[in-house]
């Protein structure tokens, strides 16, 4: 099957990116190289093209209760212009997958059509759009409800700029107000001269943004930024040295399940609302969860990654490592990993079996960067 | 993009480079394959005195967002590894025929580096 095509396919090749398949879409991994890339974001400022994401809009009378029954966090909590941090669970609790949820602002242009009372627009993950748009189509008229749902991820560009400069970067091309909105707030505004969603949004640990643009626009939007252009690579060990979870690696519906508790994500389960997985995590919640999402050191010398055993001293198996990297920030091998809660304490001792050899590690908080800065 | 293949080493198709000096053969990774490979960040070594054989494994190269095996050109016994690439692989990327050498070899089989890819038959395969 061919990949999908972002909209800065042509633009990518002609900067010679390296290209990779990520979710079904051909996007780029890395431009000039992974460590100058993540060094640009967390000194200065970089670009990504991020139109692989997948963007799902709710409207209609209905929306609000639609939105509450499939995501786990309080929708009803976002004012026009909110953005939430949310999962997607099945009955039992387990992620499907994990999102950003924008009640739309008022004074819509680029984004929502006309519709009543408030309007959604959620991120999935990259290839997860006909999954989402299905399973919120299903539940719709399971429960009778009047809402559309609209696939449109084909049609918006999604453009991240990501690092301390990134206010600046962007107030200078934005004709609106964009240096004072705050976290998780969206607003439209043009970006040089395109009508666009921008949020205060990120997953690199640093102070950032997210735009969402018309397709045909993508261009015009990327090139407005003289800053670092940054691939996949990047955002990965971004994410890793933030502790932010990386979907299909740090949870895997089909291949490692795992629910918001154990993967350190309980902030974003309202269980005072009512949604699909909601009655299993209130068991999880009482008793605790089996295994605990933590970061790792390595101590000795080796690179962690997803896979390889956690161990104690004595060689007993108790985790996964799931994300690791050589961190370029902290120059240390660093990971993300499950292990069973009685060994989850920050500052423990443990193995990670690289290749059958356990190497010393440490046990961290999920966000290494935390002692960095 | 064009990479440097120089013309006076042998080539295994897992992109190692072979060079002889006599009985003593260095080895290390092509241009081509540190690019691919991106930012490298560790390097795991045999210890001199292993014995090995030709096209086994030897050890392995990561780079920020992959691991590679790293196979021998041909077989001997390993009488030097670069032990600067413990504190620094990114010569690997910097110099890959130069400073980023991995190890050297006491050739047993004469016959081994004639089977060894020449620049011109590597560069077509990585084209």
């Amino acid at each position: 099957m061919s990949l999908r095509l972002p909209p800065l396919a042509a633009v990518h090749q002609d900067r010679a990116a390296k290209l990779t398949d990520f979710g079904g879409w051909e996007m780029p991994v890395e431009f000039d190289s992974i460590r100058t890339e993540h060094e640009a974001v967390r000194k200065s400022a970089g670009i990504f093209d991020v139109s692989h994401m997948s963007e799902i809009e709710v409207s209609g009378p209905d929306a609000t209760t639609l939105m509450q029954r499939l995501t786990s966090n309080d929708v009803t909590a976002l004012s026009p212009g909110d953005a939430q941090y949310s999962m997607i669970t099945d009955e039992a609790g387990l992620i499907i997958d994990d999102t950003v949820v924008y009640r739309l602002p008022e004074g819509d242009r680029a984004v929502a059509p006309d519709g009543d009372g408030a309007r959604y627009l959620f991120v999935p993950n990259a290839g997860h759009d006909e999954l989402m748009v299905d399973r919120w189509v299903d539940h719709r008229d399971e429960l009778g409800l009047d809402a559309s749902v609209t696939n449109r991820t084909e049609e918006y560009a999604m453009v991240a700029l990501q690092g301390p400069d990134a206010s600046d970067a962007l107030a200078a091309v934005a004709s609106g107000d964009v240096r004072n909105l705050s976290p998780f707030e969206a607003t439209y505004t043009s970006v040089a001269g395109v009508d666009a969603l921008v949020s205060r949004t990120g997953y690199t640990g640093e102070d950032g943004y997210e735009i969402l643009a018309p397709w045909d626009d993508a261009e015009t939007v990327w090139s407005a930024f003289d800053c670092q252009p940054c691939g996949l690579g990047a955002r990965d060990t971004l994410r890793i040295e933030a502790g932010f979870l990386l979907s299909g690696q740090d949870f895997d519906y089909e291949d490692d399940p795992r629910n918001p508790y154990e993967a350190g994500v309980g902030f974003s389960v309202k269980l005072d609302t009512e949604f699909v997985g909601r009655d299993a995590l209130e068991g999880v919640h009482e008793e605790g969860s089996d295994q605990k999402f933590v970061g790792l050191r390595l101590i000795d010398r080796g690179v962690p990654r997803h896979g390889y055993p956690i161990t104690t001293p004595d060689g007993e198996t108790i985790g996964t490592v799931t994300s690791g990297t050589m961190s370029p920030t902290l120059d240390e091998p660093i990971g993300l990993g499950y292990v069973d809660r009685e060994h989850a304490a920050v500052g423990s001792t443990v193995r990670v079996e690289i290749r059958g050899q356990p190497k010393k590690a440490r046990i961290e908080p999920t966000n290494l960067l935390d002692e960095y800065r | 993009m064009s990479f440097e293949t120089p013309d006076d080493l042998g080539y295994l198709e897992s992109h190692e480079w072979a060079r002889r000096d006599g009985d003593t053969v260095r080895v290390g990774i092509t241009d081509f394959a540190q690019d691919e490979l991106g930012d490298v960040v560790f390097v795991e070594l045999p210890d001199v005195g292993d014995e090995l054989d030709a096209q086994a494994e030897f050890g392995v190269v990561e780079s920020i967002k992959a691991v590679s095996d790293l196979y021998a050109p041909v077989g001997g016994e390993v009488t030097a590894v670069n032990e600067d690439l413990f504190s620094a692989p990114e010569l690997v990327n910097d110099d890959p025929y130069g400073e980023g050498w991995m190890l050297e070899l006491e050739l047993s089989e004469e016959s081994d580096f004639d089977d060894l890819l020449s620049a011109e038959e590597y560069t077509e395969q990585t084209e």
